[in-house]
């Protein structure tokens, strides 16, 4: 069999599982959770530094950015012009071009706003960035984010933090067979079960953070998401039985008794 | 007496963060890093809403009424 290669704006990851950094109780538990999901690329978030704080103890010393890659994102920004803000400075910061755009529409469902989604991938695209675009699962859209040169497209199984697992699947599959870029579920994976589904779909990749941090034992949660999705990525390489209404029996009844 | 006239000449009241500041000595974007103890490695610095490039750090100065912000990377999904 050839290699299974997981490519994403020209870069080569060994995992299909993406995991997030927020929610976990410390940076210790964050980096033992990366450690078990055998993930090489992180979402991370960027905040003001507290400058009161002696201490500072920061993200990368925990997560060495020279070994897992860095995907800065833009959560918590609602307008065009603050994603834009916050990915300028996150460039500066690491010098890395590769970023997940989300602009959110509503406190509430943190749906994205699509409008100012796709007003940002416009200008990060001009301005050299590869982006991976969080987005509805709505297959028209996701279209036209590739056709702006989005890097990967990033539908919601359903909304951030909910777990609650993939909620339309004929729109993913729609997405799925009409992307020429890679889809990566992004939201609402609820368990690793879930995520199996969205790797049989076909997806490229699935991206986890609160179904792990939110897990009573995080790590091992972790280690099973890893797992998952490799089950689920050779279960769609393989390719499914057909479905059939009645019984088709496993033995022959040749020479029956 | 000159230092204390010049003191007071270069004084500057900042914005930092969102916090005002008062600075009571000369500052470049470098030194004020040093000061508050940032690895001027692992931050982003915006000054008066644009960004200062790394390299500039040793040169910008900070002047009064300045509005600067500090980023870095932290947990998020």
């Amino acid at each position: 069999m050839t290699k299974d290669t997981f490519r994403v704006a020209n870069q080569i990851l060994k995992s299909r599982l993406i995991v997030g950094t927020g929610k976990y109780k410390s940076f210790k538990e964050t980096a033992k959770a990366i450690e078990a999901s055998g993930a090489d690329m992180v979402t991370v978030a960027i905040r003001r530094v507290n400058i009161l704080d002696k201490k500072k103890t920061l993200l990368t010393d925990f997560i060495n950015p020279k070994k897992i890659k860095y995907l800065p994102n833009t959560a918590g920004c609602f307008t065009s012009d603050e994603a834009l803000r916050t990915l300028r400075l996150a460039r500066e910061m690491g010098g890395w071009k590769m970023v997940k755009l989300e602009v959110l529409a509503d406190k509430k469902t943190l749906y994205p706003d699509m409008i100012e989604t796709l007003k940002a991938t416009k200008v990060l695209v001009k301005e050299g960035f590869k982006v991976l675009v969080y987005c509805s699962d709505d297959p028209i859209l996701a279209k036209k984010l590739e056709h702006l040169g989005a890097s990967a497209i990033m539908p919601l199984a359903s909304p951030i933090g909910s777990g609650l697992g993939i909620q339309n699947k004929i729109n993913l599959s729609i997405i799925i067979k009409n992307s020429k870029v890679p889809v990566i579920v992004d939201a609402g994976i609820g368990t690793p079960s879930d995520a199996i589904i969205a790797m049989e779909m076909g997806c490229d990749a699935v991206l986890i953070n609160s179904a792990i941090a939110n897990a009573k034992k995080p790590v091992l949660m972790a280690e099973s998401f890893k797992h998952a999705v490799i089950s689920g990525r050779k279960a769609f390489l393989a390719g499914r039985m057909r479905k059939i209404f009645y019984a088709d029996a496993s033995s022959p009844t040749k020479g029956l008794i | 007496m000159k230092v204390s006239i010049l003191n007071i000449l270069i004084m500057a009241k900042i914005q930092l963060n969102g916090r005002k500041y008062v600075l009571k000595n000369k500052h470049t974007i470098l030194t004020l890093l040093k000061r508050y103890k940032m690895d001027s490695k692992k931050i982003a610095v915006e000054l008066n809403g644009k960004i200062v490039n790394r390299d500039k750090y040793k040169i910008v100065h900070v002047k009064n009424k300045d509005k600067i912000e500090i980023v870095h990377f932290i947990g998020g999904g």
